[in-house]
């Protein structure tokens, strides 16, 4: 079986920048989410936060010019730009648990139908990292997932209840990932749209919860 | 005037069983790295510590600088015996840290504490509020054994502040009088830390009379602090 390309981080990183509002304020998390940057213009005015304590850092310091006191959450040295403002840790969560940001992108483990994100955690490593993901999981107004479709085996993320242990319940709004784009309503996956070359069964097969397709589905465009 | 000590006078009086606030998000320039290796070269043991990160060396590395010391060292050293952190081993389970290497056969304890609500905590500590409702955790892990309430039809979770012996906060520039300023992104749970322990230590860049200062570009308040440090 000859194996059909699907979209790379970049075309997914792109897909969600195109999903951004003008003027908003959005927190990346690690992961592709971080790419997203890279494909929003400034004429879109979109201001990015991260929660070591920065506002409206724009792109990456070059090789050789880092300032360890220019960096976002993710550990990507900043350049200095006009308009950032800096804070200290407790204020640059009263913006999240506060409701002042927009838009949080979040990488995710599983994604149950009910839209409950598991991303902290693999059980068989017994430890596992929380960062800031539950309180942007929990006080983002929007919560969009970046993600490959299945795990490095071709495991289904996307199932009917997460067997790994959860980070918010039912707090996924949108699901970018390298087959297509799911948007979470009442408790169902509707896919919107489908990459280049792919159908609904075939993305079907690879998920193990109930998807719904959308009467317009459409190829994914960027 | 607040005493100007060296790294290892600073960490004289922190004995066995002690809590340490350490500041910094877990990069090179937001660490105090200086008072971290002191630490690590006195005898204290079973310490709790309390910072963003579990240590993680190559956290915000720099190409061809060498890896930024952090509280890591002090988990190899075997110095702790409990650790209160939002991130506390390395994204990639292939890259261990110490605490992630001999936390179980050292019987460290971790807990794990969202970021928002573990800096919430530490801020609460500083300004007396004994505990606070956040709907962060309800749900997951943090809702298991502790209490909750319905407001309006949502439910909260009850978190307890946070306190500590001792901190060790970083700063580029401060005044004789404790007054701090921090640099760029290198605030992050420095200032919320200082607050929130009974003795505050300061490593800094520089130290300049009070004139030098200019009052609004505080970050805190010398009255959160007690010790300074020089960096060199």
């Amino acid at each position: 079986m000859i194996m059909k390309e699907k979209l790379n981080r970049e075309t997914i990183a792109m897909r969600i920048a195109k999903e951004i509002p003008n003027n908003s304020y959005v927190n990346l998390g690690i992961g592709i989410p971080t790419l997203v940057s890279q494909f929003t213009s400034p004429e879109q005015n979109i201001i990015f936060h991260s929660e070591n304590g920065v506002l409206n850092y724009g792109s990456l310091a070059e090789v050789g010019e880092e300032d360890p006191d220019l960096i976002n959450a993710g550990g990507q040295f900043l350049k200095p730009t006009i308009g950032m403002s800096f804070f200290n840790s407790a204020d640059a969560f009263a913006m999240i648990r506060g409701g002042h940001i927009d838009i949080s992108v979040l990488g995710a483990l599983q994604i149950s139908v009910k839209g409950d994100l598991a991303n902290w955690m693999i059980p068989e490593r017994g430890i596992g990292n929380i960062g800031g993901a539950m309180d942007l999981a929990t006080g983002a107004k929007k919560l969009i997932v970046a993600m490959e479709h299945t795990d490095r085996n071709n495991n289904p993320k996307i199932v009917t209840k997460c067997s790994y242990p959860l980070t918010v319940p039912e707090c996924v709004d949108l699901i970018v990932t390298d087959l297509c784009v799911i948007s979470v309503e009442s408790q169902r996956l509707i896919v919107k749209e489908i990459a280049p070359g792919w159908n609904k069964d075939e993305i079907q097969n690879l998920t193990e919860a109930k998807l719904l397709f959308d009467n317009n589905i459409t190829e994914i465009t960027l | 005037m607040k005493p100007i000590v060296t790294p290892e006078e600073a960490v004289k009086e922190i004995k066995d069983g002690s809590s340490i606030m350490i500041g910094g998000f877990g990069g090179s320039g937001d660490m105090p790295t200086n008072l971290i290796l002191a630490l690590s070269n006195s005898k204290a043991k079973n310490l709790t510590i309390i910072s963003n990160t579990g240590g993680l060396p190559g956290f915000g590395l720099i190409q061809n600088q060498p890896l930024p010391v952090n509280h890591d060292i002090l988990i190899r050293n075997k110095q702790v015996s409990k650790i209160i952190s939002s991130f506390p081993v390395s994204p990639s389970p292939s890259m261990k840290n110490a605490l992630e290497e001999i936390y179980k056969e050292e019987n460290i304890i971790i807990e794990l504490i969202p970021q928002g609500t573990l800096a919430e905590k530490i801020r609460a500590g500083g300004a007396g509020i004994r505990a606070f409702y956040t709907p962060t955790g309800v749900n997951s892990f943090p809702s298991e054994k502790k209490e909750t309430r319905l407001f309006n039809n949502t439910r909260y979770l009850l978190e307890e502040w946070l306190q500590a012996d001792f901190c060790f906060i970083r700063a580029h520039k401060s005044d004789t009088l404790g007054n701090l300023i921090n640099k760029g992104t290198s605030k992050n749970f420095n200032p919320i830390m200082a607050t929130a322990s009974k003795v505050t230590i300061v490593e800094t860049d520089e130290i300049v009379n009070p004139e030098q200062l200019i009052p609004e570009q505080i970050t805190t308040p010398g009255i959160f602090v007690n010790k300074l440090v020089h960096r060199n």
